[in-house]
């Protein structure tokens, strides 16, 4: 079982799969140990992800007091999950939080990532290694250090903004319907801005320079050489950490819930209620796994499209 | 306008001073901006960890009336001491007894290394197989693999409770640990890592009288170890940070592990909040040593993965 809410295996996903043995062909392997090698990934993979996979369909037809009882309800579940206006307004945030990390968070990670790429020197170490630290911190540590700062009048982040912008000292932003989503999406960009820009780095440190120079010879000013030389040449990154980030967005359940006052439910009016901390309280808060199972269903299927949408768009593209 | 426009005001003075003097060689004028701009997102990325730290040692009484430190002039018993601390560490009251906060912090050391350890093991065997051997049915685990991978945990969560129900196996940490020990992700790292081992190497062992699981144990392992490093660093750091898991498999208090606690404590200690962030800033602190002693390794691996793709 693989957890959704861990920020670092979850980005991490393979991008390097296609690399071919070198080499000479070996004889075919006739003994046992490549299996003995295999059997736990199996056996386990089996029991904890292939057994559960088939038992989610049929749980999501079901409902369930308590994990002992089932009963048969068809497609009641579904039909539940999608007539709930709830279900909708947690739709709505977590879209609305996809969307500010795709068109804020990625663009000010590229932004800092081509900040830090010209600069040789070895502060470069020093400022990747400041960046990423929040990355460290668990998303429940970071809504529970959050919560606090953005406390109204006290709170560093009330202060500070009143010091910048002369507006917000008594702000309740934890508090206000149409300021939790802002918080959150602040909370989240301290959190993984860092985390983006190394991704970034690391493709724009393999860019070939030399193309770059001569676009900059033929007379092209900065902003045209990083559109039609730079970007074109990191897409494939781009494709990945958008659509991995787009991924971690629908599955942004920590940080709002440890950020958000429990007294509040999920924030005033459900303001800062997500997908998957919908799917908690219904599957594991009120007992019903049926109907967990069945958000669970829901939210897959939305991922799987927009990851396909992107793909194809992206291939299109090229 | 407060002191912060000033700074800011003079800074953009200074740029377009230096720009205006030579603007046939902005170079020198947008070096500094770059710097001034890291040196900028740095304090905001910097801030809140040093208000953690000042909030977690200043007393309940002067918390919120300095923003970060008190001036040393004020530093005394009254402003900054252990207070915080000794309150978290006084521990809670459970059916199970007093639980001490130290407890929390075991838990969350055996969960996270004995998960890591593990999946070390298994993903590391795996991986090997797939990239030094040529075996029947090969392909077909590969693709198995792959397939795997695009499940997401969203779905598995509510099944596999259910399971562990089944199983008697809530409120134990088999139950927590046994369905997150393998990951196909990891699998391909290693795969990816071991490919650089030479078959030359390995088939000397094998000449010499190695067992195959020798050759793998002794002769290919030790090679990978940079992956294996950063293989355990980003399990350790998720494992540890994990929280939907042990919120919905751990249910007695005396086997919490850090992030299901802390998540308690914010409504425990709602007005007093210098107890759980003194608790927050202990939980950082064991990732952070591990992540800075490692740190070329892990930010290396993480994005090895992506530039290749």
């Amino acid at each position: 079982m693989s957890q959704p809410s861990e920020s670092i295996t979850l980005a991490a996903s393979p991008g390097s799969v296609a690399k071919k043995n070198q080499g000479p062909p070996r004889r075919l392997y006739k003994g046992w140990a490549p299996y003995a090698f295999f059997a736990p990934f199996l056996l386990l993979t089996a029991v904890f992800t292939i057994y559960p996979l088939f038992n989610a369909v049929i749980l999501a037809f079901h409902q369930t007091n308590g994990p002992a009882s089932r009963a048969f309800v068809g497609l009641d579940n579904f039909r539940y999950v999608l007539t709930d206006p709830v279900f909708y307004k947690a739709l709505g945030n977590t879209s609305i939080y996809a969307l500010c990390s795709v068109f804020i968070q990625l663009p000010l990670a590229l932004g800092l990532a081509l900040l830090l790429n010209t600069d040789k020197s070895r502060a470069k170490g020093f400022f990747r290694l400041v960046l990423f630290s929040p990355n460290l911190v668990g998303q429940i540590f970071v809504g529970i250090l959050f919560g606090v700062l953005f406390t109204p009048r006290y709170g560093l982040i009330n202060q500070a903004v009143q010091a910048l912008f002369g507006w917000g000292l008594n702000e309740q932003w934890l508090g206000t319907p149409s300021l939790v989503m802002p918080a959150i999406v602040i909370t989240g960009l301290w959190m993984w801005v860092g985390f983006n820009m190394v991704y970034f780095l690391a493709a724009l440190q393999s860019v070939d320079r030399s193309l770059e120079e001569a676009a900059r010879i033929d007379g092209a000013n900065r902003f045209q050489v990083f559109w039609h030389v730079t970007l074109p040449s990191i897409r494939h990154v781009v494709v990945f950490v958008v659509v991995t980030s787009i991924i971690g967005s629908y599955q942004l359940f920590e940080l709002p819930l440890a950020l958000l006052p429990v007294t509040d439910g999920h924030g005033p009016d459900n303001s800062g209620l997500t997908v998957i901390l919908y799917l908690y309280d219904q599957g594991f808060n009120a007992g019903d796994l049926g109907l967990g199972s069945a958000v669970g269903w829901i939210v897959a299927a939305i991922i799987f499209t927009l990851s396909l949408l992107q793909i194809r768009l992206a291939r299109l593209a090229d | 306008m407060g002191t912060i426009h000033w700074i800011l005001l003079s800074a953009l003075g200074v740029f377009v001073a230096l720009y205006a003097r030579a603007p046939g060689r902005p170079k020198l004028a947008f070096g500094y901006l770059r710097w001034a701009t890291m040196i900028g997102v740095s304090l905001v990325v910097l801030a809140p960890f040093v208000w953690l730290i000042a909030a977690a040692f200043k007393d309940q009484t002067v918390l919120n009336e300095y923003v970060f430190f008190p001036p040393l002039s004020e530093w005394s018993d009254k402003t900054m001491n252990l207070d915080n601390f000794r309150r978290l560490f006084a521990g809670d009251e459970a059916v199970q007894g007093t639980v001490y906060f130290w407890q929390y912090v075991l838990n969350s050391s055996f969960v996270a290394t004995s998960n890591t350890v593990l999946q070390l093991a298994f993903c590391s065997a795996a991986g090997f197989a797939l990239a030094k051997y040529d075996f029947h049915g090969k392909q077909g685990l590969m693709a198995f693999m792959l397939g795997t991978m695009m499940i997401p945990g969203v779905l598995l969560f509510a099944p596999v409770y259910e399971m562990m129900v089944a199983l008697g196996l809530v409120d134990t940490y088999q139950g927590l640990v046994l369905p997150s020990i393998v990951s196909a992700y990891g699998i391909f790292l290693f795969r990816q890592a071991m490919l650089g081992v030479p078959d030359e190497m390995l088939d000397a062992g094998r000449i010499d009288g190695c067992s195959e699981f020798k050759v793998y144990f002794s002769l290919a392992l030790p090679l990978v170890r940079p992956m294996s490093a950063a293989f355990c660093l980003i399990t350790f750091l998720g494992q540890w940070n994990s929280f939907f898991g042990p919120s919905i498999f751990l249910q007695s208090q005396d086997k919490l592990t850090l992030p299901v606690v802390l998540n308690q404590y914010i409504n425990f200690y709602r007005n007093d909040y210098g107890v759980f962030l003194a608790g927050t800033l202990l939980a950082i602190i064991p990732p952070a040593i591990l992540f800075f002693a490692l740190e070329k390794e892990f930010v290396g691996g993480l994005s090895s993965g992506a530039v290749k793709g």
